[in-house]
């Protein structure tokens, strides 16, 4: 059973259609890489995975638990979906450890203790243990986003989402966050990513989607979607962004 | 203008015959500064809980919300404190409206002023608490949902600490407001600070006295309050926050 199955998804916002039709699956310990020009859906994708965004056609199941059943515990489900945003949304009141303990302890009803020690565990493990007591504002870009990495893990996640992780960092700050995406890609972590880092793609992904006008036009293994992509817009896509 | 000054009026005897015209006064401000602190408690409360319906996607609350600050801050005050003291107890059932109306001075004038005042400040809030919460990256919502919080859990822990320090400003005018708003009680009857001022001038003819002590007083109660409520902004600060358009605008 695939970790994340969707089936022909359709979602409309009014009349306008961003979600036509969609069907992919994400088996566990895989690794995939969403990817297609501006508008084109992927971010809407990953988020209607979780149901951040509601859709009106087709089905979502993840590990097996349908998301648009209205008798399926949401709150529940999205605490065992990690999901990292462009912009990191960590909680700007609430020190580094407070943003990593939150959810353990308001959603896994884990001790304080407890929740402290595995927040810290996975802060240590990107790197910024040392910024512990600290709010978000007075870390940079890249290392609020391997808080936010860290934020996801310590709610023990079966798969990630990963929502542009880079496209709001400067370029410096880029690699230390795909690093720690690498490492847990390695480790056999389930990931869905929207990115443009092909190299990232390159690296860890067991297979690429590209998406355009709201439709999966690519849905192939890393070695055939770099090698040969069969649409034209996929060609045009890569020749553009390769390029640079 | 020919004009008697005499500032030692402040120290006589008022028309009380046992405290200072002073006194009298700092009595009446007593009764502003509760009238005030229930009337913010009111608005306060019922503010937030009205702001934060308006900002959750159950349309009939939402609309319900809108409907209370429009309703609620498009008549004027003077008018409101009319309704509740002359008209609403009519309206009640006889016996209710008659224990209202019959309730000891100040209460008479008290529960209607706090209750009008109350209701009137609680619809400025709940549109600054909307703005707030508005204010903030629609990211910060999706952050705490898809961590799992319910969206009770996501207001309490991650919308409204950050959206009532954002707002600390304009609620600190909105308190400074409300207490100056008390003195409009005094068309119903309450003997608040400018009600008291108002009595002196009419027993002694010291109009400039009396309304210089008046002012004086409002103006260095409202110093101490809006220190005090800066002091509490500082204090609650969120350290390398720079503000809402700083987080960034929330993805796509």
């Amino acid at each position: 059973m695939a970790m994340i199955e969707l089936k022909d998804v359709s979602k409309w916002y009014g009349s306008f259609q961003v979600l036509n039709g969609c069907t992919t699956s994400v088996e566990k310990g895989e690794v995939i890489v969403v990817c297609g020009p501006s508008g084109s859906g992927k971010s809407t994708l990953i988020k209607v995975v979780n149901a951040l965004e509601p859709f009106q056609k087709g089905t979502i199941h993840v590990d097996g638990i349908s998301v648009s059943d209205p008798k399926t515990d949401l709150p529940k489900l999205r605490s065992r979906v990690g999901m990292v945003f462009q912009h990191f949304e960590l909680f700007p009141h609430l020190t580094i450890t407070e943003n990593l303990t939150l959810g353990q302890i308001k959603v896994l009803k884990r001790s304080e203790e407890e929740a402290k020690t595995r927040g810290l565990k996975y802060l240590d493990r990107v790197g910024l243990i040392e910024q512990k007591d600290k709010f978000p504002g007075q870390l940079s870009g890249g290392q609020q986003q391997r808080v936010a990495i860290a934020r996801a893990l310590s709610m023990d996640p079966i798969c990630m989402l990963f929502d542009e992780p880079t496209s709001a960092l400067d370029p410096e700050m880029i690699n230390e966050v795909l690093d720690v995406m690498v490492g847990l890609a390695k480790e056999g972590m389930t990931m869905m990513v929207v990115t443009h880092e092909m190299g990232f793609a390159r690296k860890v992904a067991n297979r690429v989607i590209f998406m355009d006008r709201g439709q999966i036009v690519e849905d192939a293994s890393k070695d055939d979607f770099f090698g040969k992509p069969r649409s034209e817009r996929a060609q045009q896509f890569l020749a553009k962004i390769l390029h640079n | 203008m020919k004009y008697n000054w005499n500032w030692g009026i402040l120290w006589q005897t008022s028309i009380d015959g046992q405290n200072t015209w002073i006194m009298m006064l700092i009595h009446g401000l007593g009764w502003t500064l509760f009238a005030a602190l229930c009337a913010g408690v009111i608005a306060l409360l019922l503010g937030s809980v009205i702001g934060v319906v308006r900002t959750t996607d159950h349309k009939w609350l939402v609309r319900l919300g809108n409907a209370y600050v429009e309703l609620f801050r498009n008549i004027p005050l003077l008018v409101q404190l009319f309704l509740w003291f002359f008209v609403i107890p009519e309206l009640l059932p006889k016996a209710f409206g008659s224990a209202i109306k019959q309730m000891p001075p100040p209460w008479g004038s008290f529960v209607p002023a706090v209750i009008g005042l109350g209701l009137f400040t609680a619809a400025r809030v709940a549109e600054q608490v909307r703005a707030g919460i508005q204010s903030l990256p629609r990211g910060q919502r999706m952050a705490g949902t898809a961590l799992g919080l319910t969206q009770a859990q996501t207001y309490r822990h991650v919308l409204l600490p950050m959206a009532f320090r954002i707002i600390m400003p304009p609620l600190t005018s909105e308190t400074m407001n409300l207490i100056k708003n008390t003195s409009v009680a005094l068309t119903i009857g309450l003997v608040e600070l400018t009600a008291a001022a108002r009595s002196m001038q009419e027993f002694t003819f010291q109009v400039f006295e009396a309304f210089t002590a008046a002012t004086v007083i409002y103006i260095i109660v409202n110093l101490v309050v809006v220190n005090l409520l800066r002091w509490l902004e500082k204090s609650v600060a969120v350290p390398g926050f720079i503000g809402p358009a700083a987080v960034g605008g929330g993805g796509h």
